[in-house]
């Protein structure tokens, strides 16, 4: 090539040669998987056969039949979806409390906050070990507080005040409240720092009380940010296998359905049931997401 | 009394309460760790209610390192998160400037492509990757789960760097051009010394999530032992009868602490980083 660039054609190729290993890995790693990961789902796939299942191999929708038709398929994904929704929901609550208190100045603020924090930060491993520990009905130090010891994570249903609980779940929820809140707590702190502070001050001037300075002036300019976080804590929680998976194993009525692909791609070695399965809670995810943008959609649109 | 002096007095005296609250909540289960960690199981099983334990022993610790061999997990992954932290820097440093600074074919594009890497179920991703390195044989590699962790980080982190590097002046670069600077060494002498905090928070970032990460070391590690992160070690300890619950305390002091202290060390920067770029977890 003979050809002189001009500036402008070399800056496009610089770019595009910076950018390529990041393009280069997050293909590799990323996208090619997903799109094998789908055509996985549709073949009748075994770690033991997998060689002979091909790009042309025989598509089938048999994975799908079968793992919906599966004895508790439904229940987990019930159970996702309450974990998800109820944990969300519990975390940006506990975050937002949690801002509004830490919001003014005050001694010892600085090591609050930090402590706030150690639960998101420290290794998943380690907190539900912790928790599994405290929880324990033979030596664990919560149940030495109560009159009878209740095997929080090992016990499916409970009676609560004579009302039938699920005690495992309720629990699995509470660590997810537990170790997200920090996360909503430092997106709603930011914020709430930045607004602007003439408005609560006029506020104050009309006689407002802190409760409908609250309501009608703090919360209209927070809105935006929760409905993010929202978004944001759904579809981590959602997929989720971690915490789950290291507290209960998924026994007690807390399957959910990622610790059931798990299962299948590793006990049961199906990997087609397992990228199905996968898929399917993709599928209901991206659904969730279209009817949440529909509803409040537009906000956060733009941030 | 009026409903707002009522008001007032509620919620000042609510707000300590709400902060204590918290601050046990939060920082209770960690000095229990500890607590729990410098004594013999025996007094645990005795009295399970104590805070303070009668004698302290160091014992614990001396056997999750040597016994249960937390010395070899923590170098594999004190290799594993060092090498993402290298890694992902190394790519994610020319990416976020071809971000940041040129116009080239597809750059609004590449936004879309990262929001949706760093939105993806990461369970979704491990069944091919699964089957891919069993294939490959490259299971029970550490290479292969730092591949994997590079690729998990480096759309947030080219996001991190490309805020900051927007907020370097466009002229400081110019004068270098002018000083006979080419691209590259522009970076390097330019934009990079005047970017210090960022990558700080960038790298801290990277090798969080390479420590802390469970699902991929499970699936990638798990038959072969010497490789273990301490991660792994530790939740396939933790289901056995014959490893006392004190000594696998220590264990998760021992996992736990070099990110608290990481944390701290540059809380700020990294805090900044987080509300940017918003850990994935």
């Amino acid at each position: 090539m003979s050809r002189v660039r001009t500036l402008r054609q070399q800056e496009g190729r610089a770019g595009l040669v910076l950018i390529s290993p990041t393009l280069i890995i997050t293909l590799v790693v990323v996208v090619v998987p997903l799109l094998w990961a789908i055509m996985l789902a549709f073949q009748d796939a075994r770690l033991i056969n997998i060689r002979r299942v091909g790009i042309f191999g025989n598509y089938t929708l048999e994975n799908f039949t079968y793992v919906i038709s599966e004895p508790g398929f439904w229940s987990s994904l019930v159970n996702t979806l309450v974990y998800t929704v109820a944990g969300t929901a519990l975390s940006i609550a506990i975050g937002l409390v949690a801002a509004l208190a830490l919001r003014d100045r005050f001694a010892g603020r600085t090591v609050v906050r930090a402590s706030i924090l150690i639960p998101y930060v420290a290794p998943v491993v380690a907190v539900a070990f912790l928790w599994e520990t405290m929880l324990n009905p033979q030596y664990g130090i919560v149940n030495t507080w109560l009159d009878e010891p209740i095997a929080f994570l090992t016990q499916a249903n409970g009676e609560f005040l004579g009302i039938q609980v699920p005690v495992a779940l309720l629990t699995v929820i509470a660590f997810e409240a537990w170790r997200y809140f920090p996360f909503a707590f430092l997106f709603i702190l930011a914020r709430l720092q930045a607004l602007p502070k003439e408005l609560d001050e006029a506020a104050v001037m009309d006689g407002a009380t802190p409760t409908q300075r609250f309501r009608y002036v703090i919360m209209p300019q927070l809105w935006r940010i929760i409905a993010l976080l929202s978004v944001l804590r759904f579809v981590f929680t959602f997929t989720k296998f971690d915490d789950v998976y290291l507290l209960t194993g998924g026994g007690a009525g807390t399957e959910v359905v990622s610790v059931r692909v798990y299962n299948f791609l590793t006990a049961r070695d199906d990997i087609g049931a397992s990228a199905a399965q996968a898929i399917v809670l993709a599928v209901v995810l991206v659904v969730f997401l279209i009817i949440y943008l529909r509803f409040f959609g537009g906000g956060e649109r733009d941030q | 009394m009026s409903r707002d002096s009522f008001e007032r007095i509620l919620f000042r005296c609510l707000k300590p309460l709400v902060i204590l609250a918290l601050f046990v909540v939060t920082a209770f289960p960690f000095f229990y760790m500890v607590m729990l960690s410098v004594r013999d199981i025996q007094e645990l099983i005795l009295e399970p209610g104590s805070l303070w334990p009668t004698s302290f022993t160091l014992d614990t610790y001396v056997n999750v390192l040597t016994r249960q061999g937390f010395v070899t997990f923590m170098r594999n992954s004190a290799i594993i998160a060092v090498a993402s932290v290298a890694f992902t820097l190394l790519i994610s440093i020319p990416g976020a400037y071809a971000v940041a600074r040129l116009r080239f074919f597809g750059r609004r594009q590449v936004h879309f492509l990262f929001l949706a890497v760093y939105l993806f179920p990461a369970i979704v991703l491990a069944i091919p990757l699964f089957v891919l390195f069993t294939m490959l044989g490259l299971r029970g590699s550490l290479i292969g789960l730092i591949l994997v962790y590079i690729a998990q980080t480096v759309p947030v982190t080219v996001y991190m760097l490309r805020n900051y590097f927007e907020t370097v002046p466009q002229s400081v670069e110019e004068a270098a051009a002018i000083d006979g600077c080419t691209r590259l060494s522009t970076i390097w002498r330019v934009v990079l010394p005047l970017s210090k905090p960022a990558l700080m928070a960038t790298g801290l970032y990277a090798f969080m999530i390479a420590w802390n990460e469970f699902l991929f070391a499970l699936l990638f590690l798990v038959d072969r032992r010497d490789s273990w992160t301490v991660s792994l070690g530790l939740s396939q300890l933790a289901g056995s009868i014959e490893i006392p619950t004190t000594v696998l305390m220590a264990g998760s002091v021992v996992l736990t602490l070099p990110i608290v202290i990481v944390f701290f060390a540059s809380e700020r920067l990294l805090t900044e980083g987080l509300t940017a770029g918003a850990e994935k977890g």
